[in-house]
């Protein structure tokens, strides 16, 4: 299914911790315009709630996540 | 649909309790919250010109404080101990990939928090206007109320 999800911009925060993910991805997805995606990886496994809790409040979509061994990859459609 | 508003009282200056505050913040201004920390007491080290990064953490009076192994409270209160936790918490935190206080005091800056320092504390411990970095205000404790009594969430840490 991600597969099919043309990414448009990536960030890696692997080896990161809170609250520097969500940070980085808030500052990524303003740089883009409505409609694109990011990619993000993280290894945080806070991250799965955090940027779910941080969509919903900024408005943005999490289109799909992936869960890997030990990293987490969230493709985020800018909505806002 | 306005933005949420938060304050936060900042009143602790060790190494360990400069993080909550911070932490919160920066994440709050990512989720689209009006932040404002107010800087009193020892807060007030987090703000001051070039102390950020020098906060230091005691194991004195904690015995939750992480140690490799247990130490004492009489071998806690040597000289150096101190240096040894604060240098052990540092190396935990860059280890797990945490932003330093001084980074996340940037951070706070650049998302557009508001900062304000408590001008009696400054007052009383001897702390002049031009010992703060840039970009922070001035106030007491009727300019914190004002902001709170409209705010959402309000934390004393």
């Amino acid at each position: 299914m991600a597969a099919d999800i043309k990414v448009d911009q990536t960030l890696d925060c692997k080896g990161m911790s809170c609250p520097l993910p969500i940070l980085k991805t808030k500052k990524a997805v303003e740089a883009l315009t409505k409609g694109q995606v990011l990619k993000v990886e993280t290894t945080d496994a806070g991250s799965k709630n955090d940027m779910s809790s941080w969509a919903k409040r900024t408005g943005n979509e999490i289109m799909n996540v992936e869960e890997g061994s030990g990293t987490f990859t969230f493709y985020i459609k800018k909505t806002a | 649909m306005a933005n949420k508003k938060m304050t936060i009282i900042a009143s602790k200056g060790t190494l360990d309790m400069a993080y909550p505050p911070l932490i919160l913040a920066t994440t709050a201004a990512a989720m689209d919250v009006d932040v404002t920390i107010f800087f009193t007491f020892y807060g007030l080290e987090m703000i001051k010109k070039g102390n950020a990064d020098n906060l230091k953490v005691s194991p004195l009076g904690n015995p939750a404080m992480p140690m490799p192994v247990p130490i004492p409270t009489l071998v806690a209160s040597l000289p150096g101990m101190e240096s040894v936790a604060t240098a052990m918490m540092k190396s935990m935190f860059s280890k797990h990939g945490v932003a330093s206080i001084g980074q996340l005091l940037d951070l706070a800056k650049e998302a557009g928090v508001k900062l304000i320092a408590c001008q009696m504390t400054m007052d009383v411990m001897g702390v002049k206007q031009s010992d703060i970095i840039d970009g922070v205000e001035f106030g007491g404790a009727a300019t914190w109320m004002d902001l709170a009594a409209d705010a959402d969430i309000n934390l004393f840490v």
